[in-house]
């Protein structure tokens, strides 16, 4: 993928948080990511998977401005926004938003929606009210909602509108890139397939750019076109997702591939076979992090970290014996 | 409000310092002696209830009744304007101070710790004592050893309140901290304060006709009630009214504060914390 | 002996709020063959988890149940004596295993004290109206304990009794969690969403051993999930609920390959796939307090007509062992 295609790019990233200990001292790193670096081209859905631990909601939260990365750069649309706070790099950030979970919840439960809504406008533009109403009740409309929700409180709507209202404040500053952290994260079947239906159609409308961040590998798969695949902290294997799923390179990926459930498919319980779970990110394995679980480790995956390095047929994957 | 109002003894409050104010606004009118406030009648001093003058006589002979009406007035002057600056400190001290959790706000807290390690009625004392007895310093007094309390309820209540999703997305925004603080924090925070404030407002009448006994109040004649309480003792127990009546009015509109505020609680909570929960 | 082990006869729970009255089981009915293993499966709302405290016996105050029974192993679990239900029924012959294996420890005190306090009155050894704890009883069941944590494949047992709650992880908590549903050595294991806060891989250990351990010893367990996934893995049957009533009942197999009503027809399509356009079912749960006359779900279902707003359809079969509850069923006998 060339440079100037891409709107979102990651160099050697790492975000690590001091861990203090009873008497106040620190007392170690948290390495939540550990040297990431991905590119990400406009208009790509890029979705990043991986277990609890593994660092996701980390990055999504550092490319957002909400943590400091402690090395490394963060290019947005060429700029490096890395070292900048929410508030210096608002002008910048406008066009990066952030989606939580549970757009819902990011709602102030003391504003009427419509008031919520024009927040962002309010803080990022000048314009004047009339054409800020104007723009509120357009994204309103994008979102499927209806006017009258404009003067209601968040608990006076469902769970479902409430979400669709958190997403229409995201959008109501024009992003180019959105981080979507886990959208679909404790919704019920039948919802989540109208909600993904959502992003997608914003995405065609709006052109946007999407890093969809998720630990179900089920919707990853059908809503992103490139998927990274991290542990404790670094991307293990990146690369064309229906070429990642069916044939994946790295003994992670194939593990966590293994164990998910397909209703109506091969069951999983009958022949699963990773053991063990996944060591403290506090005390990572020396070499590679993966290698205390790993089925194919040697003496080698102690001493030496395996590199993400390109494979013959485009995807990347962190091991000593891919190939 | 509705449900306030279902709530019998925050009715009972509501009542009581309703009639305050208006016994306040209209004390005027409705005294039969206006003039008693600092005239004498000597022949008249000391006198039982009766139907003329309801409680009573005092020592000078004024009727206590419509003393206690213009003492009122006093009254509601102190408990506002005290419990007002008190909030206006506090407030924004708790607020900044929760908000950045860094040395400064160390600083605020601990500032505000000192004023509360001393009991707030030795300390206006001293406070009243060396500025000379008069209304304004009862005042400064008060607001003085009164503002650490809401100072602190505001720190806990933001911090609290800070680690919400809704702010922390506010912040993510770009919204400034003054933003943040004052549309988002503190109307989170309302309803505390609100309920403080009126429980709050009881406790300063409280303090003032304290340092009113005491002799550190407005100077006589001003019909403040703790003043009259003073005064009536070396004629206790035989002229019982003289004491009896302005004790009655403040534990009345004391109480009356408290009830209110407990209604408030009451009213204000549940109604906050029914979010959209789904099934 | 019965055949099944487990027969709810239209159970219908409500719960009295301040919003009027929540009607959250609407004349359910299920049944449980002895060592088989039910999935009971639906959405937020659907009332499995009420059900599956309403066979516990441990709904709250404001809950009124009605109904034909609760059958367990011949004993009506709705008149029985609430003293006997205590000591012999829950916790003993029926198990549960929550969903948040963190809460449901007291974090005061060590796993090993918790899983005796257990044993002290739920052990098998255990003889009606003994109230000690004898020292003989207290070291067999000690071996029992740590034969069960090393099943359950937590790592040295001993030093594990002497551990805290916090410092386990989910997964192993949630093994910790199985033991000990298993120590009383019950008949019924009642499993509330156990895996849906674990991550994948770990979900996959769990739900296997789950499985091994059921057949094993010839426990029947019970199983909500809104996942169907997890249900397919390990489940023998599936019974699914919509907005407290009970839908569809079929073996795993049928099931999945043609779903027989129009509500589960339109969950398995809505499942993520490759192939397939996304598809959900528009519209919101009902709430509770104002549901949808007879079947709850015809404000949403494509097929609805006015039978089914004004009649429940009653229970019927289309296959074997496969009852719907529908008017207009996609799959008929």
């Amino acid at each position: 993928m060339s440079e100037a295609a891409a709107i979102l790019e990651l160099r050697d990233v790492h975000t690590h948080f001091p861990i203090y200990n009873a008497w106040g001292r620190r007392a170690g790193w948290l390495r939540a990511v550990d040297g990431l670096s991905v590119s990400i081209a406009r208009g790509e859905i890029l979705g990043i998977v991986g277990e609890s631990g593994c660092g996701k909601t980390t990055i999504g939260k550092t490319i957002a401005g909400i943590h400091k990365p402690t090395a490394g750069s963060i290019l947005f649309e060429g700029q490096d926004i890395g070292p900048l706070s929410p508030r210096e790099g608002r002008d910048t950030r406008k066009r990066l938003q952030y989606c939580y979970q549970d757009p819902g919840a990011s709602l102030d439960p003391h504003w009427r929606i419509g008031r919520s809504l024009a927040e962002p406008l309010l803080i990022h533009t000048d314009i004047p009210r009339s054409e800020r109403r104007d723009r509120v009740r357009e994204v309103l409309a994008a979102v499927g909602l209806p006017e009258g929700h404009l003067d209601l409180y968040p608990h006076e709507i469902s769970g479902g509108q409430q979400r669709r209202v958190g997403l229409a404040r995201i959008l109501m500053v024009q992003p180019s890139t959105v981080v979507l952290d886990e959208p679909t994260s404790g919704l019920d079947v039948s919802v989540q397939a109208i909600v993904l239906r959502l992003f997608l159609d914003l995405r065609e409308r709006f052109g946007l750019t999407y890093l969809f961040i998720s630990h179900d590998l089920a919707v990853v798969r059908l809503m992103s076109q490139r998927i990274a695949v991290m542990y404790l902290g670094k991307i293990v294997e990146l690369g064309a997702t229906e070429q990642v799923f069916s044939a994946p390179r790295h003994p992670y990926t194939r593990s966590l591939l293994a164990a998910v459930p397909i209703a109506g498919g091969r069951r999983v319980t009958r022949d699963f076979v990773l053991e063990g779970e996944p060591p403290d990110p506090t005390n990572k394995p020396s070499g590679c992090a993966f290698r205390t679980r790993c089925p194919c480790a040697e003496a080698r995956c102690a001493t030496e970290e395996p590199p993400l390095r390109t494979l013959a047929d485009g995807i990347q994957a962190a091991c000593h014996f891919a190939g | 409000m509705k449900r306030l109002l279902r709530d019998r003894s925050a009715l009972i409050g509501l009542i009581i310092i309703a009639a305050l104010v208006v016994c306040a606004v209209f004390a005027g009118v409705l005294a039969p002696f206006p003039e008693d406030v600092d005239t004498y009648h000597l022949p008249r001093r000391l006198l039982g209830p009766s139907a003329v003058n309801f409680f009573g006589t005092d020592r000078m002979g004024a009727d206590i009744f419509s003393r206690l009406l213009f003492g009122a007035r006093l009254t509601i002057l102190i408990a506002v304007i005290a419990t007002s600056a008190a909030v206006v400190i506090g407030v924004p001290v708790g607020l900044v101070a929760g908000y950045y959790n860094n040395r400064f706000s160390d600083l605020l807290m601990r500032v505000s710790d000192v004023f509360l390690a001393v009991p707030q009625i030795v300390l206006a004392i001293a406070i009243a004592q060396t500025l000379g007895p008069a209304i304004h310093n009862v005042i400064l007094a008060l607001s003085i050893t009164y503002w650490p309390f809401w100072a602190r309820l505001v720190y806990a209540e933001t911090r609290s309140v800070r680690n919400e999703v809704f702010i922390e997305a506010a912040v993510a925004l770009g919204a400034s901290p003054l933003r943040v603080m004052v549309l988002h924090v503190l109307p989170s925070i309302a309803s505390s304060v609100i309920v403080r404030t009126t429980i709050g407002l009881g406790g300063t009448i409280l303090v003032a006709a304290a340092l009113g006994f005491l002799g550190l109040g407005p100077p006589p004649p001003t019909p403040e009630w703790g003043r009259m309480i003073a005064e009536s003792r070396e004629f206790l127990p035989t002229a019982w009214w003289y004491a009896a009546a302005p004790g009655l009015a403040i534990l009345l509109v004391v109480m009356g504060f408290n009830l209110l505020g407990d209604g408030l609680r009451d009213a204000l909570d549940p109604r906050l914390s029914r979010g959209g929960d789904a099934p | 002996m019965h055949p099944d082990l487990l027969s709810v006869r239209n159970i219908s729970v409500s719960f009295s709020t301040e919003g009027g009255t929540a009607r959250v089981l609407d004349d359910v009915s299920l049944s449980l063959r002895r060592g088989e293993i039910m999935g009971l499966v639906g959405e937020s709302g659907c009332g499995k988890t009420t059900l599956a405290r309403t066979i516990l016996g441990a709904l709250p105050p404001n809950a009124r149940t009605t109904g034909t029974a609760i059958l367990f192993d011949g004993l009506d679990l709705l008149t029985i004596d609430p003293g006997d239900a205590a000591d012999e029924i829950r916790g003993r012959a029926i198990t549960f295993v929550p969903q948040d294996p963190f809460s449901a420890f007291n974090p005061l005190f060590t796993v090993g004290d918790q899983i005796f306090e257990l044993l002290r009155w739920k052990s098998p050894d255990r003889r009606k109206f003994e109230t000690g704890y004898s020292r003989a009883r207290r070291r067999t069941d000690r071996e029992r304990a740590l034969t069960l944590l090393r099943r359950v494949q937590l790592p040295d047992p001993e030093r594990m009794l002497r551990k805290y709650p916090h410092e386990l992880s989910g997964g192993q908590r949630q093994r910790l969690m199985i033991a000990m549903a298993l120590l009383p050595e019950p008949r019924l294991v009642i499993a509330d969403e156990p895996t849906t806060a674990l991550d994948v891989t770990i979900q996959a250990q769990i739900l296997m051993l789950l499985r091994q351990l059921a057949v094993e010893r010839g426990v029947s367990v019970l199983l909500t999930t809104h996942d169907l996934g997890t249900a397919w893995e390990i489940c023998d049957r599936v019974t699914v609920m919509y907005a407290g009533q009970v839908m569809e009942t079929a073996p795993i197999d049928a099931f999945f390959r043609a779903p027989a009503v129009p509500y589960t027809r339109l969950l398995l399509d809505s499942l993520p796939s490759g192939d397939a356009p996304l598809r959900g079912i528009p519209g919101d749960v009902p709430s509770l307090l104002a549901a949808p006359s007879a079947c709850r779900f015809h404000p949403r279902c494509p097929w609805a007509s006015d039978i089914c707003r004004s009649t429940r359809p009653p229970v019927s079969a289309c296959g074997p062992e496969h009852e719907v509850r529908c008017h207009h069923p996609l799959v008929t006998a």
